[in-house]
C-alpha cells in the first residue's frame, strides 16, 4: 500500500518533487540493501558452492567460491537416491513438523485468547507459569524428560517428538501480545450482541492477528525442522529420523563427508525457503486492522 | 439498540444470579481456552523442572540408575559458590547479553527499510530471512571455515586490505566469545525482523494519514507513531533475545566447546559438561537451578520496567 513518501532529502536534490527523488532514493537504497544482502548471504553461497564439489576441494584455500572441478550431480544423487533414505527423512520431517505446526498454533491461540480476552480468576499468576517454564534451558530438562518419555512410552515416537516440541511458551507470549493490542470495544461489542468466547475468538480476534499467527507458524515450522537435539535424543530408529540427524549420516569409515553434508542441508534448507516465500505473502496479503470505523 | 445486559433486569436476585453465572462462564471460558497449552506444558516441562529441583540435592551419576542417587541435601549449592569456574561462564553469558539489543536494532532498522524504502520488498524479505533458517551445526561448520585465522575468506580479505594481524576470531581467547556474538546476531536478524515486519503491518495505516495531514515530518511520524506501536513487538522481542542468549548452546558446542580458555564457556555449557563428561547429574541439576533464577530475576525486571515504556 503506498504511502505518500516525503522525500528522505538526499543531499544532492534540491528540490523535493515527489517523482524522481523518490524514486532515486529507493534506487539508492535498494542498491546499498542487495550489496549487504550478498555479503549476509555468503555463509549461504559457501555453502552451496561446497555442495557442488568433490570433497577434496570442499577445504581447499583459498576459497574456490566457483568450483574448479563440479560434482554436484554426483553430491546429489548419492544423498537422494543413495542410502541413507534421505526421502524417507525429508517425509519425516514434514510429517513431525506439520503435526507440531497444528497442535502448537491451536494451543497457543487458544491460551493467549484466554490470557488476555478473559477474565478468570489467577490469570494472571497462570501466565507467570506459563513464563517460567520458557526460562530452563533446554539441555537441563533433557534427564528428566528422558526417563519420563521412557516409562510413558513415548519414546522413540514421532508423536512424542510433536509433544514435546509443540508445548512452548513463546508462541503463548507472543500471540497474547497480539491479543492485547486488539482494542477491547470489539470484544466488548461482540458480548453485548450476545457472542460467546468461542464466537468471538474465531470470527473477531483470529482473524485480527493474522499476521502474529502466520508468523508464529513459519516460526515453528522452522525450529521443528531444524531440532537436532531432540530427534537425537528421543528418538532411536532409523527409520524414524529426521531430516537433521539424516544429514549428519553422510560419512563412511575414513570420516565425514562434507560435500555431501552441505549437498544434504541445502535439500533441507529447500521446504523452509518455500513455506516462507508462500506464508509471507499470505502475510503480505493484506488485513487491514483498520480500527473503529467511525 | 436494544441492549439486554444483567444490569437493565430489574430484580436484585436474578441480577446477582446472572452475574454469577456469568462469571462462571468466564471463569469456565478462560480454563477451558488456557487447558491444552497448560496441560502440556504441566506435563512435558513443569514436571520435569520440579524434578530438577529434587535432583539438585542429590549426588547422582544417571547412568547407574535410579539406584545409584545420594542425597547430600545443599552441598551442590555450597560448592556452586565457590566454583570459579561457573561464575566466569556467568560473567560470559551477560557479555553475550549485548548481543540483544544490538541485533534489535540492526533488525528494526532493516524492518522498516524494506517495508517501505526498497523495490523487490518480498526478495530482501527472504535474502534478510534466510540466515535463520539454516541450522545451527550447518552455520557453526560455515562459519569455522570463513573464521579460520590464516586461511579463511574473512581474514584473506582483511589482510588483502593490508591489515596485517587480523584477529585469529575463534582460536583467540579476546575475539572468540565476540564471534559468537556476531554469529549470533546474523542469525536472529532474520527472526526479529519478521516478526517486526508482522508489527508493522498491524499499525492502522490511518494514524499515518492522519499525521501526514497535520504535517508531521517522516522522522516524527517514526518516533510518535512506529516506535510506541512497536513497543509491544519490541518488549517482547526483547524477552525472548535475552532467554534465547541465555540458551545458546549448539553453536559453542561444535564451535568452540567452551574455549579458548574457557572464553566462550556459558552456563548452559558447564551444566551439559557436569551432566554429560563428568557425569554429575546432581551438581549439573543445582548449576540448573541457578540458571533459572537468573534468567527469572532478569525477565521479572523486564517485566517491571514494561510499564514505563510499553504501550498497550
Amino acid at each position: 500500500m503506498d504511502q505518500p513518501l516525503k522525500p528522505a532529502l538526499p543531499a544532492h536534490s534540491s528540490k523535493p518533487s515527489s517523482g524522481s527523488s523518490v524514486t532515486l532514493t529507493r534506487i539508492i537504497v535498494t542498491a546499498i540493501m542487495l550489496v549487504v544482502g550478498i555479503l549476509f548471504l555468503l555463509p549461504f553461497i559457501w555453502m552451496l558452492s561446497a555442495s557442488f564439489k568433490t570433497e577434496a576441494d570442499v577445504f581447499q584455500y583459498p576459497v574456490q567460491w566457483i568450483p574448479h572441478t563440479w560434482n554436484a550431480i554426483e553430491n546429489y544423487r548419492t544423498v537422494w537416491f543413495g542410502d541413507p533414505p534421505f526421502i524417507l527423512y525429508y517425509w519425516n520431517s514434514i510429517k513431525v513438523s506439520v503435526m507440531t505446526i497444528l497442535l502448537s498454533v491451536a494451543a497457543s491461540a487458544m491460551a493467549a485468547y484466554a490470557f488476555s480476552k478473559i477474565k478468570f480468576p489467577g490469570r494472571d499468576t497462570l501466565f507467570v507459569i506459563v513464563l517460567l517454564t520458557f526460562m530452563i534451558p533446554g539441555q537441563a530438562l533433557l534427564v528428566p524428560q528422558f526417563i519420563m518419555y521412557r516409562s510413558l512410552g513415548l519414546f522413540d515416537t514421532h508423536i512424542g517428538l510433536v509433544l514435546l516440541e509443540s508445548f512452548s511458551a513463546l508462541g503463548t507470549f507472543m500471540l497474547r501480545q497480539a491479543f492485547m493490542s486488539i482494542h477491547t470495544e470489539f470484544i466488548e461489542s461482540a458480548k453485548i450482541d450476545g457472542a460467546g468466547h468461542a464466537r468471538i475468538f474465531m470470527q473477531i480476534a483470529l482473524p485480527l492477528v493474522q499476521p502474529f499467527i502466520a508468523t508464529y507458524a513459519i516460526l515453528r515450522f522452522i525450529w521443528t525442522w531444524n531440532d537436532y537435539q531432540a530427534p537425537l535424543i528421543f528418538l532411536r530408529s532409523p527409520e524414524l529420523f529426521t531430516v537433521q540427524l539424516g544429514i549428519n549420516r553422510f560419512a563412511d569409515a575414513t570420516g565425514e563427508y562434507y560435500s555431501l553434508i552441505m549437498a544434504g542441508t541445502c535439500s533441507a534448507i529447500l521446504p523452509l525457503l518455500i513455506v516462507f516465500l508462500v506464508a509471507q505473502k499470505h502475510v503480505i496479503g493484506g488485513i487491514a486492522l483498520g480500527g473503529v470505523k467511525g | 439498540m436494544d441492549r439486554s445486559t444483567s444490569a437493565s433486569s430489574s430484580s436484585r436476585l436474578s441480577r446477582s444470579r446472572s452475574w454469577w453465572s456469568m462469571t462462571a462462564k468466564e471463569t469456565l471460558a478462560g480454563y477451558l481456552f488456557a487447558a491444552p497449552m497448560l496441560l502440556g506444558l504441566t506435563v512435558f516441562i513443569l514436571i520435569p523442572m520440579i524434578s530438577l529441583f529434587f535432583i539438585s540435592l542429590t549426588k547422582w551419576n544417571f547412568i547407574q540408575g535410579l539406584s545409584g542417587v545420594e542425597m547430600v541435601g545443599l552441598d551442590n549449592f555450597r560448592h556452586l559458590f565457590q566454583d570459579k569456574t561457573f561464575f566466569v561462564s556467568m560473567f560470559n553469558n551477560l557479555k553475550l547479553l549485548l548481543a540483544v539489543p544490538v541485533a534489535l536494532f540492526l533488525s528494526l532498522v532493516i524492518a522498516i527499510v524494506v517495508d517501505e524504502l526498497v523495490y523487490f520488498k518480498g526478495f530482501f524479505k527472504i535474502i534478510y530471512f534466510m540466515p535463520y533458517i539454516s541450522s545451527i551445526v550447518a552455520v557453526a561448520i560455515v562459519f569455522q571455515i570463513l573464521f579460520h585465522p590464516s586461511q579463511g575468506p574473512i581474514n584473506g580479505f582483511l589482510m588483502s586490505l593490508g591489515i596485517e594481524n587480523p584477529p585469529k576470531w575463534l582460536a583467540d581467547p579476546t575475539y572468540a566469545l565476540p564471534s559468537i556474538m556476531l554469529i549470533i546476531i546474523w542469525t536472529s536478524i532474520g527472526f526479529n525482523m519478521i516478526v517486526y515486519l508482522a508489527g508493522l503491518q498491524a499499525i492502522p495505516k490511518d494514524l499515518y494519514e492522519a499525521a501526514e495531514i497535520d504535517g508531521a515530518s517522516k522522522w516524527r511520524q517514526f518516533a510518535a507513531i512506529t516506535v510506541p506501536m512497536l513497543s509491544p513487538t519490541t518488549f517482547f522481542l526483547l524477552i525472548t533475545g535475552v532467554i534465547y542468549s541465555f540458551k545458546t548452546f549448539d553453536l559453542i558446542a561444535v564451535l568452540t566447546q567452551g574455549g579458548p580458555a574457557k572464553s566462550t564457556n556459558v552456563m548452559v555449557y558447564e551444566i551439559y559438561d557436569q551432566a554429560f563428561v563428568n557425569l554429575k547429574m546432581g551438581y549439573a541439576a543445582a548449576e540448573s537451578v541457578f540458571l533459572f533464577a537468573v534468567i527469572l530475576l532478569i525477565t521479572v525486571l523486564q517485566f517491571w520496567g514494561q510499564k514505563k515504556w510499553v504501550n498497550y
